[in-house]
């Protein structure tokens, strides 16, 4: 559950200060899949990095699942991204000297589970995404497909409640970027919050609530039910 | 994350960039064996003086013509002074109970020549205590005789390596050389000292009668008394005996330098221990740069690793890890560059002993230690600078830059 309340963020751009989030208002119930939608410099970006706590607000309260975010130590904001966050992002981000299988034991290493435990679940990610045959292979040896899936499966690995997914097809052919959005809404249809910031209405579409931001400002809030 | 992965992740990293990681260790080796063969060499000088001094035989005064002032006037070892030491001057020490040995010296260069054969040496004039003194032994023949050292007899003891010279591998003994113009017989060849002396070595030079070399350099003084105490408990009281006999002998005036060699190797053994210090940390400055080029290379590396901290933020790394990690990084690399280094180092002094083998080359046992702490000390010193800014970079400005 999450929970913005009166949410801003300023930047400063050159002289002026750049209003990017205005007192935003919004709650994310659990297992939600959320379009987040509008031009750029609208602020969506912005909001995802203080939804997954890689930026923290100006002003407001940002409560996830009851707990106040604002006052953290950094230290605890790391141990909260760990595990209640995944992220995917456009450019995939894979280190690029480690294999699909380290990378996507990065999360289990930094949370210091025991090495049996992580080869059991970097195989069963692998597996779920279908490159249990490509484990050993480095990112630049696999397709833009197939490391987004390496990405998905890095994000899922600690059994996060929120995904969350900045442009996660912004590069890749439309046949790789629709099996990368099958993945991510299996994966939502059992039960993990899936957040997705994109411009393509066509994908937009295909969420159940699609939030139009506009200069910082949430323009319509929109769910199909 | 546990220990292990941390290391494990460092290594990936090291290796991921070879290069870089190469360049790092040529330094760090760099300066450690540097440290390593400069002090080597340094120590090696302090005990090449340490056995010279021990080869001129211990409990020795030397007395020096000239008293040495503190105030005015060129030292005598430098300068010729006007007072003189003479045969009898060193015929009355013998005088002390506190005195062994007495061995009067004049030195000078003169062609000693046999046959066709000529050489430019030093000819030492003494008496037969120089062979106490100096702890000679012979190869063949005899040292020059115990006898009244006012007499001067034509004979000469050849060094070793004069013997060779001129005679090769003929028998010398009994034959005639030439020194100047006067004709010697040589009674007697000393053995081979090794390749020692500091500037007295007797292996090239020809030892003859004192009163003789007086003769032949046309002078009635000597130029040193070796004097050797009766043990050295008696050290102390030979010196201050040396002197009042001098006074005495020289109308009540202290007109002579008595200097003993052990306060010479003293003085020389705080030198060269200070220098062989000096020296080190001279190359130390290798290391400081090392450590330099260690942060310049760190820096760049971080910020091509900008999106790597990003995202190892975003998968929930607090800024300590990443801290670590680059630290790490930095501790394995001055590690292996010091194992690196010392290996070079022992190597390098390992083959210049087995090249020279006269000078004692050695490392001293503090200077691997004092290496590599200070390559691991410069190693995480200069990255915790660009750890602390990778630790500190701002995750969503790391992930999209």
């Amino acid at each position: 559950m999450i929970q913005f309340v009166n949410i801003c963020r300023e930047f400063q751009v050159g002289e002026e200060r750049v209003k990017a989030l205005r007192e935003i208002d919004m709650q994310i119930k659990d297992g939600e899949y959320v379009a987040i939608m509008g031009p750029s410099g609208s602020g969506k970006s912005t909001m995802l990095n203080i939804l997954g706590l890689l930026d923290h607000a100006d002003g407001g309260q940002y409560l996830l699942d009851d707990e106040d975010t604002t006052s953290l130590t950094e230290k605890k904001r790391a141990a909260l991204r760990r595990r209640k966050f995944g992220f995917v992002f456009q450019s995939f981000h894979l280190v690029p000297r480690m294999t699909a299988a380290q990378n996507v034991e990065l999360p289990l290493n930094l949370d210091g589970i025991l090495p049996r435990e992580r080869r059991r679940r970097v195989g069963e990610a692998l597996e779920a995404m279908g490159l249990s045959d490509r484990a050993n292979h480095k990112p630049n040896q696999l397709s833009g497909g197939q490391r987004q899936r390496v990405a998905i499966a890095r994000a899922t690995i600690m059994q996060p409640g929120v995904l969350l997914a900045d442009e996660p097809t912004g590069n890749l052919d439309s046949k790789s970027g629709h099996d990368v959005i099958n993945t991510l809404e299996a994966l939502n249809s059992n039960g993990i919050t899936l957040i997705v910031i994109t411009h393509d209405p066509a994908l937009g579409d295909r969420a159940q609530r699609r939030v139009h931001m506009r200069d910082g400002f949430i323009e319509k809030d929109t769910s199909n039910f | 994350m546990r220990v292990r992965d941390s290391f494990s992740f460092s290594l990936r990293a090291l290796n991921g960039a070879r290069t870089r990681t190469w360049l790092m260790l040529v330094a760090l080796a760099i300066g450690v064996s540097s440290v390593i063969l400069l002090t080597a060499i340094g120590d090696g000088a302090r005990r090449y003086v340490n056995d010279e001094f021990m080869n001129l035989g211990s409990n020795l005064l030397t007395v020096m013509p000239g008293k040495l002032e503190t105030t005015g006037g060129q030292p005598p070892i430098l300068a010729g002074s006007s007072v003189k030491l003479t045969i009898e001057d060193a015929i009355a020490l013998t005088r002390s109970r506190s005195i062994r040995n007495v061995a009067p010296i004049t030195m000078g260069a003169a062609p000693v020549s046999y046959q066709q054969l000529e050489r430019e040496v030093d000819v030492i004039g003494s008496t037969a205590s120089l062979y106490k003194i100096r702890n000679l032994e012979m190869n063949v023949g005899r040292f020059l005789p115990v006898g009244d050292a006012s007499r001067g007899q034509a004979i000469v003891v050849l060094g070793a390596e004069l013997k060779t010279e001129l005679f090769g591998n003929k028998k010398a003994i009994g034959e005639r050389v030439r020194i100047d113009s006067q004709k010697f017989q040589v009674i007697g060849v000393l053995k081979k000292e090794g390749p020692k002396g500091m500037g007295m070595s007797l292996s090239d030079a020809a030892i003859i009668p004192v009163a003789t070399a007086q003769t032949l350099f046309n002078t009635d003084s000597v130029f040193r008394v070796m004097v050797q105490a009766d043990g050295p408990a008696a050290m102390a009281r030979a010196e201050k005996a040396t002197i009042d006999i001098l006074r005495a002998r020289h109308n009540g005036v202290e007109d002579v330098t008595v200097i003993s060699a052990d306060a010479m190797l003293e003085t020389f053994d705080t030198i060269l221990g200070t220098l062989t210090v000096a020296v080190a940390g001279i190359a130390s400055i290798s290391l400081a740069v090392a450590g330099i080029l260690i942060m310049n290379v760190m820096l760049v590396s971080i910020s091509q690793r900008t999106n790597e901290i990003g995202l190892l933020k975003a998968v929930g790394s607090p800024n300590s890890q990443i801290l670590i990690i680059f630290l790490l990084e930095a501790i394995m690399l001055a590690t292996l560059g010091a194992i690196a280094g010392l290996i070079l180092g022992y190597t390098i002094v390992l083959v210049l002993a087995a090249a020279v083998p006269s000078f004692p080359i050695s490392v001293p046992y503090w200077a691997p230690i004092a290496a590599t702490s200070t390559s691991l000390g410069t190693a995480a010193l200069f990255c915790l600078l660009p750890a602390r800014r990778a630790a500190r970079l701002d995750p969503v400005e790391a992930l999209t830059g």
